[in-house]
This record gives C-alpha cells, sequence and structure tokens, in this order.
C-alpha cells in the first residue's frame, strides 16, 4: 500500500465511522431519517446545505472548466449567489407550510398544495430521472480523484464500490443526521485542500495569485473575459445560464428538502445571507484550473487538471490528502441524493400504488429498501457506462429547474389550479429535451433549459389566464 | 413600502450579477490582480450578505 491510498482510505473510512455513530440514539424512523425531525439549528443547516452544494463537479468540473472555457467558468460563482436570494423569500413561507402538513418530500409538497396526485407523481419522476444521472456522476467523479491521486495504486472502479458501499451503509444507519456529520468532515478537509492548493499552487509557480493572472492575460488574452476559451458561451448564454441555475437551485429535490430539517423559519432566512460566503472557495480552484493552464497545457481531459497538477507538484501524503477530500466531497452529496431518491419512490411512487395499507413502518422499510435498489442502479451505471450520461446530467439541472414556476405560485398565490402547472411542466420539459436531442443547446446564444423555463413560465400563465376566464363567466353564467 | 424595502434591497446583487454582467465583460482594467469580470462578479458574491443581512434585520424589525 502507498502513502496517498492509505491517506485516502483513512479519510473514506473515518467518515464512514463518524456517519454511523451520526445517528445518535433513540429508533428510527422516517421523520428522523428524512428530515432529522426537524430539530437543526443554524450550524446542521449550514453543513447539510453546503455538504450537497460542494460536488466533485466543483473540484473537477470548476478547475476543468477555468482550465478548457475561462471566463465562462464564473457562472459557477454567480448562480449559487442567485439561488440564496432566491431562497431568502421562498424558503421561509415553504418551510412554514411543510411544518403545518409534515411534508417530507418536493411531491409531497406539490399533492399537499394542488391536491393533484398526478402532478406529484410527474415531479417524483422527474425528480428520480434527474438524480440517478447526477449520483451517477459523483460516483465517476469519485473513481477519477481517488485513482489520479493514488498514483494508480487503486483502480477507480475498486474505489467507486468501496467508498459507495461505506457511504450506503452510514445513509441506511443514520439518515439525515448522519449525512450532517459526514458533511462537517469534508468541509473542514475540502476547505483546507483548496486553501492549500488555490493559493499555494499560483505562488509555487508564479511567485503569487496576481502573478499568474497576469501572465495568464499575457499569453491568452480573451481567456477570462466571455466567451473565453468557447465561441457559443458568450454573455447571452451565462447570463441565461445564471438565471436558469439561479432558480433551479432549489428545485434539486435534496437541496429543496433539506430546507425541511431546519428548526424554525429564521434559521433558513440566516443561512441564507452567509451561505455567499461559501462561494470564495471556487474562486481559489479558479486559480488552479488557471495554474494548470499555464503550467500543463493541452491536457486531454480539462477535468483531471487540478488531480494532474496537484501529484506533480506536492508530496504523496499531500496528494492523498487532496484525493480524500475529493472522495468525502462525492460521498457526501451521494448520500444525500440516494436518502432523498429513495424516499420519493417509497413516499410518492410506490405508496400511491399500493392504495393505502402502507403505515410508517412499512415506509421506512420500503424507503431502505428502495435505497439499495437505486445504489445498485447507479453503480451499474457508473461503472458500464461513464461518460455517455453527461448529457443526461445536463438535461438533470434543465428538467429539475421546470419545477420552479409550480413552487412560486404554491407558494404566494393563495389558490392556483394543478392544470396549468401540468402544462408548463410538460411544456417546459418537452421543449428542453427536444432542445438538448437535436444539438440546440445553446439556442439562440442561450441556455436550453432557460428557454425550456421561458415556455414554462407562458404556459402556466396562459393556462392560468384561461382557467380563471372560464371559471368567471361560469360563475355568470 | 417598509414591507418592500427588504426585496428591493436583496435584488440589488442579484441584478448586478445578471443585468449587470453585458457591461462589464473585459479584463481591463485590473482590479487588486483580478481582471475586471472577476473582481465585478467576486465583489457582488461578498457584498450580497450585507444586503440580505440589512434585509432580515429589517424584515425582524417590522416583526416585533
Amino acid at each position: 500500500m502507498t502513502v496517498p491510498l492509505a491517506v485516502i482510505l483513512g479519510f473514506i473510512l473515518v467518515s464512514t465511522v463518524v456517519g454511523l455513530v451520526g445517528r445518535g440514539r433513540g429508533e428510527m424512523n422516517l421523520e428522523r431519517w428524512t428530515v432529522g425531525g426537524r430539530r437543526f439549528g443554524v450550524v446542521l443547516v449550514w453543513l447539510l446545505m453546503a455538504g450537497e452544494i460542494y460536488t466533485t463537479f466543483t473540484f473537477l468540473g470548476a478547475s476543468g472548466w477555468a482550465y478548457s472555457r475561462g471566463a465562462p467558468a464564473f457562472y459557477i460563482l454567480a448562480y449559487g449567489t442567485i439561488g440564496y436570494i432566491i431562497s431568502f423569500f421562498l424558503l421561509p413561507p415553504l418551510w412554514r407550510m411543510a411544518k403545518r402538513l409534515g411534508l417530507h418530500t418536493q411531491p409531497d409538497f406539490f399533492l399537499a398544495r394542488y391536491g393533484s396526485p398526478t402532478l406529484a407523481a410527474l415531479v417524483a419522476l422527474v425528480g428520480v430521472v434527474s438524480i440517478v444521472p447526477y449520483l451517477q456522476l459523483q460516483l465517476a467523479g469519485l473513481g477519477m480523484i481517488v485513482e489520479i491521486a493514488s498514483g494508480g495504486a487503486i483502480a477507480s472502479s475498486a474505489a467507486i464500490v468501496l467508498a459507495f458501499v461505506l457511504t450506503c451503509a452510514f445513509v441506511y444507519t443514520s439518515g439525515i443526521k448522519g449525512i450532517a456529520w459526514v458533511a462537517i468532515v469534508k468541509d473542514v478537509t475540502m476547505i483546507v485542500a483548496v486553501a492549500v492548493i488555490g493559493i499555494g499552487l499560483p505562488t509555487m509557480y508564479f511567485g503569487g495569485v496576481g502573478k499568474m493572472l497576469a501572465e495568464l492575460m499575457r499569453q491568452h488574452p480573451s481567456h477570462l473575459a466571455f466567451p473565453g476559451g468557447t465561441t457559443t458561451m458568450g454573455t447571452g448564454w451565462v447570463v441565461s445560464t445564471i438565471l436558469l441555475t439561479g432558480m433551479g437551485f432549489y428545485c434539486w429535490p435534496h437541496m429543496f428538502a433539506s430546507a425541511f430539517s431546519a428548526k424554525d423559519d429564521r434559521t433558513i432566512r440566516r443561512n441564507a445571507v452567509i451561505m455567499p460566503l461559501y462561494q470564495i472557495p471556487i474562486l481559489l480552484v479558479f486559480f488552479v484550473g488557471f495554474t494548470a493552464l499555464l503550467v500543463l497545457p493541452g491536457l486531454k481531459q480539462p477535468d483531471t487538471a487540478l488531480l494532474a497538477l496537484v501529484t506533480r507538484s506536492y508530496p504523496g501524503w499531500f496528494a492523498g490528502f487532496v484525493g480524500g477530500a475529493g472522495a468525502v466531497t462525492a460521498m457526501v452529496p451521494a448520500s444525500m441524493l440516494l436518502l432523498v431518491a429513495s424516499t420519493l419512490v417509497a413516499k410518492n411512487l410506490y405508496r400511491p400504488l399500493r392504495r393505502g395499507a402502507v403505515d410508517d413502518g412499512h415506509l421506512m422499510r420500503a424507503s431502505r429498501g428502495f435505497m439499495l435498489l437505486i445504489a445498485v442502479v447507479a453503480l451499474v451505471l457508473a461503472l458500464w457506462s461513464p461518460n455517455e450520461l453527461v448529457k443526461l446530467l445536463i438535461f438533470g439541472y434543465d428538467g429539475i429547474a421546470q419545477f420552479f414556476p409550480g413552487i412560486v405560485l404554491g407558494v404566494t398565490v393563495r389558490r392556483v389550479a394543478a392544470r396549468p402547472v401540468i402544462l408548463g411542466l410538460v411544456a417546459g420539459e418537452a421543449v428542453v429535451i427536444s432542445l438538448i436531442w437535436s444539438g440546440h443547446d445553446p439556442f439562440l446564444g442561450m441556455n436550453a433549459g432557460f428557454v425550456g423555463l421561458a415556455v414554462n413560465g407562458t404556459v402556466t400563465l396562459a393556462a392560468m389566464a384561461g382557467t380563471e376566464t372560464s371559471g368567471k363567466l361560469r360563475i355568470e353564467n | 413600502m417598509r414591507a418592500r424595502l427588504p426585496a428591493l434591497l436583496a435584488f440589488v446583487p442579484a441584478l448586478a450579477l445578471v443585468a449587470g454582467l453585458p457591461f462589464v465583460n473585459r479584463v481591463e482594467p485590473v482590479v487588486f490582480g483580478l481582471p475586471f469580470l472577476l473582481f465585478w462578479i467576486l465583489a457582488w458574491v461578498l457584498a450580497t450578505p450585507l444586503f440580505l443581512g440589512l434585509a432580515y434585520w429589517l424584515a425582524e424589525g417590522d416583526r416585533r
């Protein structure tokens, strides 16, 4: 066993133990498993939400984008902030509704608000279909991180299986509270790792971040303004993508449900105030990507830029530390995705099909069962169909964001029918799928998901106007 | 009017990070070593907690 591998395995094992111990005492039920009994204060909610935001995409994707695309990567810095601003207004009323009605999942909200099992099932279906490729991508990213950081001492597939089996173990046992505790390990190591390499690498090669950026602007004058190293990602693409992903941020079923774990609505608001500060590590990851572009130009896979530069520049134990932090960065979001997807399937697809006769204990057992099933599906996809599903992931974000009109209306408008929201959702998804599959993303310089969302909003509002008019006519007759 | 103030405050950084971008898509001038576009985005991300904090404080004041 090599030094980096030992360090990485140590991280994975410690995280698992923390996740198992984080369960706490007492009997596990669905309320505790999925929303932590709604007792989380500012610190745990922050850790949980931050834990879901920093995924392997932040580590590998953000540095890879900075390396190959340049300025368009800046959207990653901006969209989270838009998401937090929206959440400041949207999540507190949502939390109050969830508390009053005992909601656990996103489709629960749609069912309670619109009274339409069709809409709830549709939302559950889109949610699960979007989560599975996202989960798969975390696993593939984990494999890549561990394999490169350990200097090839362990194969990607072996690392994926090992880390994911342990992740399943603590999700199965501890539910959301275990995840929040592992998120502490993850956030501390991730921030230390990113701070050291984000400042250290530019200093090591160029004598400072400012000097590195000056050199980058000299060698690649167009890299740091839109469209950077691309031809299609101009200002229109960046603006529409920030809007789409900012609005879609809390539409993800796991982000949506994480708000339910808070102990009151002030906790959520305070959390929204401080969260933007958590974007700073992304800036440091950009610096690593830029440094890699200058030091290691011409990499075939830009996503490996960060790891390639780290293993080249630091001793083995530190590469192992970065690899360990990267592995845990995949495990935490993967665990939350797994938890939420299984609850969606059990509560919003399985129970309605059984037509009653499913008590809470049964539902808890079903959730755990579906968790193992979804885990196996994601594992099989991650091991045998890599890369092909990147398109599905793009569809994931674009597809999830189509919930936005239904969520906003459900929170703000007193009475609204299900039909306009269903029509808008279906129209939005249809536009997104046809644009992406026909190769028209970006469309007219804009993100295809944003085009879908515009159509979705228009259809929803038009259908609402139509419904209201016919309602009035009926009353007049 | 007072109830609307928090909402207006909170949307200032959102406006700067979305509608502002077409006007700042350039590298010069370099501020604190950062190209102007990156500086603009970073500055507004860091200013957001101030705006949201003020909005929170005003909203809480109304509650009491």
